[in-house]
């Protein structure tokens, strides 16, 4: 049997005792969010911070995405005579797939690295210990207006996503046949159903969660001065990416079981 | 009418004005991180209106002790008491109104750095009193007139110096009418001449607002300058108190090494 003391063992501590914490940190961000005031003026600072400026981003990464899906799918399609099905492969797979995820990677790329930085800097030099010591919860002002921000604007910057996918989808299939957009929408939402749409884009509330709860997490646990703060922000990226990858991959499963 | 603080509050403030009787109590207070025990034993109680002055060579447990009365750290075990209330029984909002009425200067000011001078000062008045915004900026530019900040009102904390932060820190520490003070190394990382400016700028502020302070400092002339009565730390423990003269005339090992190091 492993034993607890052994490297894996530690491992296996650390890894309980960081779920352990991340529960509790979840849950004091539960109470503070019942309990006023509900610093509106900060959540939409969030929203504009969050979700404003990653909008260029994510419509960058959907028009690439979009660009790429045309150009590699229209070669093997071609090779199995199956052309007329391009613009639905493309829309399927931004919709169903590419967008929420690519948006949720971008985000947690964007927003995770600047949440933990933030937060990490504010740790260390005691400007948490500071909003504390004046009678204003932490868990509310900070972590819970930024939670929130990325649960609302996540399925919004997916829109964009799929729109800016969708379009660019357009573009590369038209420079080579000649298609109109009207027509390539036309194909491209003839089979696709409300319920296809709107599962996959309000699963992306879920990696908002996910980004925002352990970017916070992360950030407020900072130790170790400046050095500290450079490890927050990337742990906050890296764990935020992984933890959206593996709800990525339940969450779909969930959906094909509930929406077949 | 000069602003004040929400009527709640004012209501408590005004029961405990009695002089003379003990604010703060702390009893047998200990507190360890890890297998390191940063405070063991700690028994000190200040009076109303005095200022205490906590000495100690540096890694002595002085921040965290200020830390532990505002309630940012747990003790181990022991007890604090403030205002009659102990604060290992208090809820978080009850710890929440006890806060309100202390104000806290951190070391290095702990200015919030995405705000400017006059918003970091207006901070706690937004947060806990009910004035309008044009009452709010009158008591933001008399707060930092008293501590000769006023030319500085729209400048961010990365644009002004240690010094000059450390009067924003004192300024917003004061901003809701704090009974008691609480100043960590006021004073640490400044010139002789700066330090000696705060400390003027401290001990007219504890005479303007009648305010009981703890200060925890290095600084032996600081001490020498602000403190009523001095308890001086050493390993966790409080090695000797009383007043400045009684600890600098000592005959104590300790106590002489560290007063008088220099001759």
């Amino acid at each position: 049997m492993e034993s607890i003391s052994s490297p894996s063992g530690t491992t296996i501590n650390r890894s309980l005792e960081w779920f352990g914490d991340l529960g509790s940190f979840s849950w004091k961000v539960i109470c503070a969010a019942f309990s006023r005031p509900f610093e509106l003026r900060e959540i939409f600072r969030q929203f504009d911070e969050i979700g404003s400026k990653s909008f260029p981003l994510v419509a960058l990464a959907g028009a690439a995405i979009g660009t790429v899906l045309a150009l590699e799918s229209r070669s093997s399609l071609v090779r199995f005579g199956a052309k007329s099905m391009l613009p639905a492969a493309i829309v399927y797979s931004i919709i169903h797939e590419m967008g929420p995820i690519v948006t949720g990677l971008v985000v947690a790329g964007r927003v995770g690295a600047g949440i933990g930085a933030e937060l990490g800097s504010m740790k260390v030099t005691e400007q948490i210990d500071a909003i504390e010591a004046s009678a204003v919860d932490p868990y509310k002002l900070l972590v819970f207006t930024r939670v929130l921000a990325c649960i609302v604007v996540l399925p919004l910057l997916t829109l964009v996503t799929d729109f800016c996918g969708v379009f660019a989808g357009w573009v590369a299939v038209a420079l080579t046949d000649s298609i109109s957009l009207h027509r390539f929408m036309d194909k491209g939402f003839s089979g696709v159903t409300f319920s296809d749409f709107l599962a996959p884009t309000f699963r992306t509330c879920a990696f908002g969660l996910i980004i925002g709860m352990v970017a916070c997490f992360q950030g407020m646990r900072t130790r170790g001065g400046t050095a500290g703060v450079g490890r927050s922000a990337t742990s906050s990226v890296v764990l935020a990416s992984l933890f959206v990858i593996l709800a990525d991959v339940i969450l779909v499963k969930l959906i094909l079981i509930f929406f077949p | 009418m000069k602003p004040s603080i929400a009527e709640a509050d004012l209501d408590s403030n005004q029961i405990d004005r009695v002089a003379g009787e003990p604010i703060l109590v702390l009893r047998d207070v200990n507190k360890s991180f890890g297998a390191q025990h940063v405070l063991e034993g700690i028994s000190l109680t200040v009076i109303r209106g005095e200022t205490l002055t906590v000495l100690g060579r540096s890694g002595t447990g002085k921040s965290v002790l200020l830390k532990l009365i505002i309630g940012l750290e747990n003790m181990d075990s022991g007890s604090i008491c403030i205002q009659g209330q102990e604060i290992a029984c208090l809820a978080l909002k009850e710890m929440n109104r006890l806060r309100i009425k202390m104000g806290f200067l951190f070391q290095q000011a702990a200015l919030y750095d995405s705000l400017t001078v006059e918003q970091n000062v207006a901070f706690p008045l937004e947060r806990h009193t009910k004035m309008s915004a044009s009452e709010r900026s009158t008591r933001v530019k008399e707060l930092l007139s008293s501590v000769g900040m006023e030319q500085d009102l729209k400048k961010l904390p990365s644009d002004i110096s240690g010094g000059m932060q450390k009067r924003v820190g004192l300024a917003r520490a004061l901003a809701l009418q704090p009974e008691i003070l609480l100043l960590d190394e006021p004073t640490a990382g400044l010139d002789p001449i700066t330090s000696g400016e705060i400390d003027n700028l401290v001990l007219k502020l504890q005479k303007e607002h009648a305010l009981t302070s703890i200060v925890v400092t290095q600084d032996l002339q600081s001490a020498k300058t602000i403190a009523d009565r001095v308890a001086l730390l050493d390993k966790g423990h409080v090695v000797t108190q009383g007043s400045f003269k009684e600890l600098a005339e000592s005959n104590d090992e300790f106590v002489r090494e560290f007063f008088h190091r220099d001759s």
